[in-house]
C-alpha cells in the first residue's frame, strides 16, 4: 500500500461545494503535481465538517491544521509554505470571533470543542466514496459482531439497553420499535430508512448521507437482522443529488465486498437495499405516507393502527427509522450499549445533531450530548448573535416545533424538556432569531409552509390551517381584531387533537408557542397597529431623523416613487402617502438617518 | 398520422421511454420511477406520454394524473432550459430570501412558478435546499449559490444561456 507523509482533506459537502471547493481541490492536485509532491501527499475529498459558514474548508494532516475560506489563489502558498517547509499559513487560520486569536488546530476551535461526534463520527474525516476508509475506522465491525455473536433477540435487547430514541422527530425508543416488527409474524418484512429530510432549516441527514453513507447502511443491516427483513428501501429527497450518488456508490461497494446482498459475511443472512427517490412532498416524511409513496401512490398518510410494524409496506411488517438513528446503531454494537447509555440524560441517551442557522455567527452542524443547555449551543458553539444584536428566540423543531425565549435558554435539551416548553426536538433544526425578527411573521411563515404541504386528506389540517393562516395574514396586514387571538388558540387546539397525522397535529405549534411567549407582539399588531420588530410592511412608517440627515440626497435618488424631498445639505422628508415602504432608502443611507417603526 | 397500416417510426424519446418500460416491467411500485424517467427524457410530462404509461403499466390515467399533480417534482407543461430555485426556508427567510425572489423577478421578468416565453428560465421557490449555513441560497440547475445579495442575482443568471 502506498504511504503518504501528509493528507490534505478538502470538504466536498454541499455547503463547501457551493463556496467553490471543487476548484480548490483541482488546484491543490495540480499544484502538488507541479511540485512533484503527488507521490508523497494525498488529497482526499471528504464529507461535511459542519462548519459551513467558514467554507471552503481544507484540513492538513498529520497536524490537523484547519484552514478556512480558502481561495484558489491561496493554494500555491499552502503547498510551498506548509507542505514543503512545514510553516503554517497563519492568515488562513480560523480566528476566534471575540479575541481575534488564531486557532491552528481543528480540536481547539470553540465550534468543535463542546461537540461530541457520534452520528457524525466520520463526516469530514474519510472519503465517503471509498468503503476501505470506513472499514479502517472500525466500519462494519458492529455488524459482524451482531451477526456472528448475537441472536436477533439479543440485538433487540442491546438496542433497548442503549436507550436510543428516534432522531427524526417523534423520539420513539428504537429498540421497542424493532421488537414490535420482529414479533409480527410473516416470512417477508421490510427495513426502511427515512431520508426525506424536508424540515426547512435541517440538513444533518444530508450531511450523514454525503459524508458517511456506510454508517447508515450498516445500521439498516443490523436492524434488518434484528427484525428478520431481507429487503429494504432508502427513501431520499430528489433535491439531494449528491447524497443519492454517494449512496449508490456505497451500496455497490458493500455488495462487492459481500457486506450487502446474499449470505452476508458468510453467515447465511441476506439483505438487499434499494434507493427510492422522493418526488417533492413534505408529508412523505410521515411514515405511512412515505410507504404509500414507495408503493407508487399519492403520498398520503393512513390512520394508525395498524402500525407499520404490523402492516407496513405492501401490507408486510416494516420497520422505519431516520438516517441519524441508523447512523448511531453501529456505535452501539461496536462499544456496547452501556457506553452509549452513559451519554445524555435519564430519558434521552446519546447525542443529537443540531443544524444551527439564522442570525448566528457560526452556522453549521453541531453534535452535542443530550442535556446540554440551549445557551451553550447558541452562544458557545454558535458564537452568539451576528452583529452583536440582541437574542430574541430560538425556533426549534422546524414547522412542528416552537419558539423558545431567552428565559428558558438554560433548560437542558432533551426530548421531554422541549415538549414541556411547547417546542419539540423534531429533526433538530435550530433557527436563531434576533430583535429584528417578528414573531407573528415567523408563525405565519411556518403555517404558510405546512398549509402548502398539507396533503388535503383530513379536514382539520386542510381547512383548519388555511383559516389560521388567513387570520395571521390579517394580523400582519394591520387588520387584526382582539378576538383573533382566542380564535387562533381554539383552532390550534382542535387541529392538534383531531388531525390524522403528525404533520397536521403539530402544525399549530409555531402559532401556539409564539402566543405563549410573545403574546405582546400579537397584541401590538392588533391593538396598536405596530410591528415592534419592524418587519410587517403594512404596519411600518419610514421617517427621517432630522439631526442625523446630512442632506446628501442619496435616498431621494434611489426612491422609486419620488416620495423623498428636501434641499441639498438640509434634512430631507418622506411623504408617507407616497411611500411604498420598499426599504431602498434605508439601505442607501450612510448616516443611519432613516428609521422605520 | 398516415393512413396506411405501417407503424410510424419512433422518435428518439419514444425509444428511450421503451428502455424505461423494459427496466421496470413487472416491478412493484414502478409508477413514480417511470414518471421520473419519462420527465427526464421529455423535460415534462405531455398528456400523450401519460396515456402511454397508463397503457403499459396498466394503471388508469386518472390515478396517474392524481400522482403527478400531488408531487411538486412533476410538471404537465414545458419547462425552461435553466431552472432557478430560490430557497424560502426558515434560515433563508430570516436572512432575506424574499429580497432574492424580487431580484430574480426583476432580472428575468417572470414570477414564482412561471417560465419565460423563450424557455430560457423557469423560476420557482422551494422550502429548503439544505444549505442553510449559506443563507440566502438559490440553485440554478444543479449549482448551489450561497451568501447571495440582491445585486449578485442578475449577473449570475446571465451566465445561464
Amino acid at each position: 500500500m502506498q504511504l503518504y507523509r501528509a493528507h490534505v482533506l478538502v470538504c466536498g459537502g454541499t455547503g463547501c461545494v457551493s463556496s467553490g471547493s471543487k476548484k480548490i481541490q483541482e488546484a491543490i492536485v495540480d499544484e502538488l503535481a507541479k511540485q512533484n509532491l503527488d507521490k508523497e501527499i494525498k488529497v482526499v475529498e471528504t464529507g461535511c465538517h459542519g462548519f459551513c459558514e467558514m467554507g471552503p474548508i481544507v484540513i492538513v494532516y498529520p497536524e490537523g491544521t484547519f484552514y478556512c475560506q480558502v481561495q484558489v489563489d491561496d493554494i500555491a502558498e499552502i503547498v510551498s509554505e506548509h507542505l514543503v517547509k512545514g510553516r503554517i499559513v497563519q492568515r488562513l487560520l480560523f480566528k476566534a470571533p471575540l479575541t481575534e486569536e488564531q486557532v491552528p488546530s481543528y480540536k481547539d476551535i470553540a465550534f468543535y470543542r463542546k461537540q461530541h461526534r457520534v452520528a457524525l463520527r466520520n463526516c469530514g474525516h474519510i472519503d465517503p466514496e471509498h468503503i476501505q476508509e470506513y472499514i479502517a475506522r472500525d466500519g462494519y465491525e458492529g455488524l459482524a459482531k451482531a451477526l456472528t455473536t448475537m441472536t436477533p433477540q439479543q440485538v433487540i435487547e442491546e438496542m433497548k439497553k442503549s436507550g436510543l430514541r428516534g432522531r427524526g422527530g417523534g423520539g420513539f425508543p428504537t429498540g421497542l420499535k424493532w421488537e414490535f416488527a420482529s414479533k409480527s409474524p410473516g416470512p417477508k418484512k421490510y427495513i426502511i430508512c427515512n431520508a426525506d429530510e424536508g424540515d426547512p432549516g435541517a440538513f444533518m441527514d444530508r450531511s450523514v448521507l454525503e459524508g458517511d453513507p456506510h454508517s447508515v447502511l450498516e445500521g439498516m443491516l443490523i436492524g434488518a437482522y434484528a427484525i428478520g427483513a431481507d429487503e429494504g428501501y432508502i427513501y431520499v429527497r430528489a433535491e439531494y443529488p449528491l447524497a443519492i450518488k454517494r449512496l449508490k456508490v456505497a451500496i455497490a461497494q458493500a455488495e462487492e465486498l459481500g457486506l450487502l446482498g446474499d449470505n452476508i459475511l458468510g453467515t447465511g443472512f441476506s439483505c438487499r437495499l434499494h434507493i427510492k427517490e422522493g418526488a417533492g412532498a413534505f408529508v412523505c416524511g410521515e411514515e405511512t405516507a412515505l410507504m404509500a409513496s414507495i408503493e407508487g401512490s399519492r403520498g398520503m398518510p393512513n390512520p394508525r393502527p395498524p402500525f407499520p410494524a404490523v402492516k407496513g409496506l405492501w401490507e408486510k411488517p416494516s420497520n422505519i427509522n431516520n438516517v441519524e438513528t441508523y447512523a448511531n446503531v453501529p456505535v452501539i454494537f461496536l462499544h456496547g450499549a452501556e457506553k452509549f447509555a452513559s451519554m445524555g440524560t435519564e430519558n434521552s441517551k446519546g447525542t443529537k445533531v443540531f443544524a444551527l442557522t439564522g442570525k448566528l455567527r457560526n452556522t453549521g452542524l453541531a453534535e452535542v450530548p443530550m442535556g446540554i443547555s440551549l445557551r451553550e449551543i447558541i452562544f458557545d458553539i454558535g458564537g452568539g448573535i451576528m452583529e452583536d444584536k440582541k437574542f430574541k428566540a430560538v425556533q426549534i423543531g422546524g414547522p412542528s416545533g416552537g419558539c423558545i425565549p431567552e428565559e428558558h435558554l438554560d433548560t437542558p435539551v432533551d426530548y421531554d424538556s422541549l415538549i414541556a416548553l411547547g417546542a419539540m426536538m423534531g429533526s433538530g433544526g435550530l433557527v436563531v432569531m434576533d430583535e429584528t425578527s417578528c414573531m407573528v411573521d415567523v408563525a405565519r411563515f411556518f403555517l404558510n409552509f405546512t398549509q402548502k404541504e398539507s396533503c388535503g386528506k383530513c379536514t382539520p389540517c386542510r381547512e383548519g390551517t388555511k383559516r389560521m393562516l388567513e387570520i395571521l395574514q390579517k394580523i400582519c396586514d394591520g387588520n387584526g381584531v382582539p378576538e383573533d387571538i382566542t380564535t387562533l388558540e381554539t383552532l390550534g387546539a382542535v387541529i392538534k387533537n383531531t388531525a390524522l397525522c403528525g404533520l397536521g397535529q403539530t402544525a399549530p405549534n409555531p402559532v401556539l408557542a409564539t402566543l405563549r411567549y410573545f403574546r405582546h407582539e400579537y397584541e401590538a399588531h392588533i391593538n396598536d397597529k405596530k410591528c415592534p420588530a419592524g418587519v410587517c410592511t403594512a404596519l411600518l412608517e419610514y421617517k427621517i431623523v432630522a439631526e442625523n440627515c446630512k442632506g446628501c440626497g442619496a435616498c431621494a435618488r434611489v426612491c422609486p416613487v419620488g416620495a423623498i424631498t428636501g434641499e441639498k445639505k438640509e434634512p430631507h422628508e418622506i411623504d408617507t402617502s407616497k411611500c411604498i415602504k420598499c426599504g431602498s432608502c434605508i439601505e442607501k443611507c450612510k448616516f443611519n438617518a432613516i428609521v422605520k417603526g | 398520422m398516415c393512413q396506411c397500416k405501417c407503424e410510424e417510426p419512433k422518435s428518439n424519446e419514444a425509444l428511450e421511454l421503451e428502455k424505461v418500460f423494459a427496466k421496470y416491467e413487472g416491478k412493484k411500485g414502478a409508477l413514480i420511477p417511470v414518471l421520473q424517467a419519462a420527465q427526464d427524457i421529455y423535460g415534462y410530462l405531455p398528456a400523450e406520454v401519460l396515456k402511454e404509461i397508463s397503457a403499459r403499466l396498466r394503471i388508469p390515467v386518472s390515478k396517474i394524473y392524481g400522482v403527478v399533480t400531488f408531487y411538486a417534482q412533476f410538471h404537465l407543461n414545458p419547462r425552461g432550459r435553466n431552472i432557478i430555485r430560490v430557497c424560502l426556508g426558515t434560515a433563508c427567510h430570516v436572512r432575506g430570501g424574499a429580497k432574492i425572489v424580487e431580484a430574480v423577478t426583476k432580472a428575468v421578468g417572470i414570477k414564482d412558478g412561471e417560465t419565460t416565453e423563450d424557455l430560457r428560465y423557469t423560476f420557482e421557490s422551494v422550502a429548503c435546499l439544505g444549505a442553510c449555513g449559506l443563507a440566502p441560497v438559490m440553485m440554478v440547475n444543479d449549482d448551489t449559490h450561497g451568501r447571495l445579495t440582491p445585486d449578485k442575482v442578475a449577473p449570475l443568471l446571465e451566465q445561464y444561456k
